[in-house]
């Protein structure tokens, strides 16, 4: 488990040599990507500091998985520049760019052992068979696979084959580890303890992870930097306590959920949920409407609200609060909040 | 009366179910007729009743007298074209596979170009190529002319079934090579080649059979020695005796061997991707 401690073994997961050079891991300058007159990808620009964790977040079809294949030089792109580290790697193949890919689904060699897909890029390099299965099983180790060595992926759970596929992806020592929707294919429960570890790899390692997801929870859970996209530019790039105190866009708080846009003095104004109260018209109403649902969601109850001009809101309520005055679906209600919580919106 | 959960079975059932017992009389009903009868008395006649039971006709086949014809250096001849045949075949198919993934200009046209061999009637592609060799000054011969139209047969088959393994085969596991290090060789020697492994195998088993059992393409185009199927056709012609049954009784047992080979290599090929040797392995971890 310690073997990416040590800087001077060679074959140990340790950043290459010249890490600490430059400031960012990744750098994207315009870069664009077309197909056949559609534009994927317009024209976005990104940094993403050394050894931090990054989410591209956004709907499907937002551009964010082909802008991870550019990364990882599975697609060219149409115009723009990318760098890893302080190299310009936009014409280098896969290999040559300091990444390494963890594909969605994995995409393990069916006909390979789990100990022969982790040593595929030694054997590929030419290193001999005992010195690169004996690495193999190091990196097997780290992410506690040792054991399964022998098995084919077939006779491997989801999470098993994940923990495989990490193993083989980061052998090659990427700067940068490159993640397809890595957690969509695990059951709930097994999603939340694979985030815990990737997590936990990350900051072991000290390299980067840039991680394309479609789930806020996932991207809130994990980044130091998410980056929410819609229809293939960057809407807004921040810490994730920034995106969710500071949404940017009426887009991005919508997406990331949790907040209610409304309607405000100079265009519209972000409030999250929890800020929300539920109240009567008398006290300082902002939104009047009637009840349209109510959630009950353990230790909090999700109270929706449909107001008088349309507009859907809901209030997040302690348990508590909810059932000291509770309300019932088709209740004439209101939704107030304080002016601090009001967060106004660029468009 | 045969019922399923009660109900009486349709009438189409019945008229479906009679339909294929037709077609396996027809499939199975002569094969059987000719593997008992190639087990013929010594003293009994091409037709039922059989005198007796012996294996006299069999070690008919292995004499080469002037009334059966040579059995035997037919059966070796038609087997190294059929096995050259099966190599070349899945040989040439797998690289077509490979060139047809990048799509390019009159793909599709090549492609139709190469398969409208099957609608061609093979008498004809069998008289052209040796008129084509004779205007030429070229001797036709097995491994020539009798190969080239043997191939002008199997090619196209084997381009559907290679068209169709390729096709299914996954690109992510190529680019997760890529992504990897390896090189369009290692890519393809290393993980395209060891998963569509089974569908080669199809591919050749394809090729062996039609080359085996092709007799129109052959018939002017192999030169003076006869195939197998050539011999076997001489044989109906002009043979008197139950040698000719033992024969079709050998033919088909070699083509079901090598069929029951191909078939085993395939399902050893699955089974040991889907961890067959390690369940036990498995059940014992939990």
């Amino acid at each position: 488990m310690n073997a990416h401690s040590d800087p001077g073994v060679s074959g140990t997961p340790v950043p290459p040599a010249g890490y600490k050079d430059a400031p960012y891991d990744v750098e994207l300058v315009a870069v664009s990507k077309s197909y056949a007159g559609t534009i994927a990808v317009d024209t976005i620009s990104l940094r993403i500091p050394k050894a931090s964790y990054c989410c591209l977040l956004g709907p499907s079809g937002c551009g964010k998985s082909t802008t991870l294949r550019m990364i990882a030089g599975h697609e060219p792109v149409s115009a723009g520049d990318i760098l890893i580290g302080d190299r310009n790697v936009t014409d280098n193949p896969p290999i040559a760019r300091g990444t390494s890919m963890m594909f969605q689904n994995y995409a393990l060699f069916p006909h390979m052992s789990a100990l022969d897909n982790v040593a595929y890029s030694l054997k590929v390099r030419g290193v001999p068979k005992d010195e690169r299965r004996a690495r193999a099983r190091e990196f097997l180790d780290l992410v506690q696979m040792g054991q399964y060595a022998e098995r084919p992926p077939a006779l491997l759970s989801g999470g098993q084959q994940q923990r495989v596929a990490l193993a083989r992806a980061l052998i090659t020592r990427p700067r940068v580890l490159l993640l397809d929707e890595p957690l969509s294919a695990l059951d709930p429960f097994l999603r939340e303890r694979m985030r815990g570890e990737l997590k936990r790899l990350q900051r072991e390692l000290q390299i980067s992870f840039v991680h394309v997801t479609h789930s806020q929870d996932e991207a809130m859970a994990l980044a130091d930097l998410v980056v929410v996209m819609e229809a293939g530019h960057i809407r807004q790039a921040a810490p994730a306590r920034d995106i969710f105190e500071k949404p940017n866009t009426a887009f991005v708080a919508r997406f990331i959920g949790g907040h209610n846009v409304v309607p405000g003095g100079n265009g519209s104004i972000a409030v999250r949920a929890d800020r929300c109260r539920i109240g009567s018209s008398a006290d300082q109403a902002r939104l009047t409407g009637h009840v349209s649902s109510v959630e009950y969601l353990g230790a909090l109850v999700r109270v929706g609200l449909i107001g008088d001009n349309g507009l859907e809101a809901a209030a997040l309520i302690s348990d508590r609060t909810f059932f000291a005055a509770p309300v019932e679906p088709g209740q004439a209600a209101a939704l107030t909040w304080s002016d601090e919580d009001a967060h106004a919106l660029a468009d | 009366m045969m019922t399923e959960g009660g109900q009486p079975r349709s009438r189409s059932f019945y008229v479906l179910g009679f339909f294929f017992l037709l077609f396996l009389a027809f499939l199975y009903g002569p094969m059987i007729v000719i593997f008992v009868l190639s087990f013929q008395g010594p003293n009994g006649g091409m037709s039922f009743p059989m005198v007796g039971t012996s294996t006299t006709w069999f070690q008919g086949l292995l004499q080469a007298t002037g009334r059966v014809g040579d059995i035997p250096s037919a059966f070796q001849r038609s087997l190294g074209l059929a096995l050259l045949a099966a190599a070349l075949t899945a040989v040439i198919c797998v690289s077509a596979g490979m060139g047809f993934r990048r799509r390019f200009p009159g793909a599709a046209l090549l492609f139709y170009t190469a398969v409208a061999s099957l609608v061609m009637p093979s008498l004809f592609v069998s008289f052209g190529i040796a008129l084509g060799f004779k205007e030429l000054g070229w001797r036709t011969g097995l491994f020539t002319s009798g190969l080239g139209a043997q191939l002008t047969w199997t090619l196209p088959f084997g381009l559907m079934i290679t068209f169709a393994t390729i096709g299914r085969f996954d690109r992510r596991y190529e680019e997760a090579a890529t992504d990897l290090g390896a090189n369009s060789w290692q890519r393809f020697r290393d993980i395209i080649f060891p998963i569509i492994l089974p569908g080669i195998i199809g591919v050749a088993l394809f090729g062996f059979t039609l080359s085996y059992d092709e007799f129109a393409r052959s018939s002017l185009t192999v030169g003076n020695q006869n195939t197998l199927p050539l011999e076997i056709w001489a044989l109906t012609t002009a043979a008197t005796s139950p040698v000719l049954f033992a024969l079709g009784t050998v033919t088909t047992v070699v083509s079901f061997t090598v069929l029951t080979l191909a078939m085993l290599t395939i399902g050893l090929i699955v089974r040991r991707r889907a961890g067959g040797r390690l369940s036990a392995e498995r059940s014992a971890h939990g």
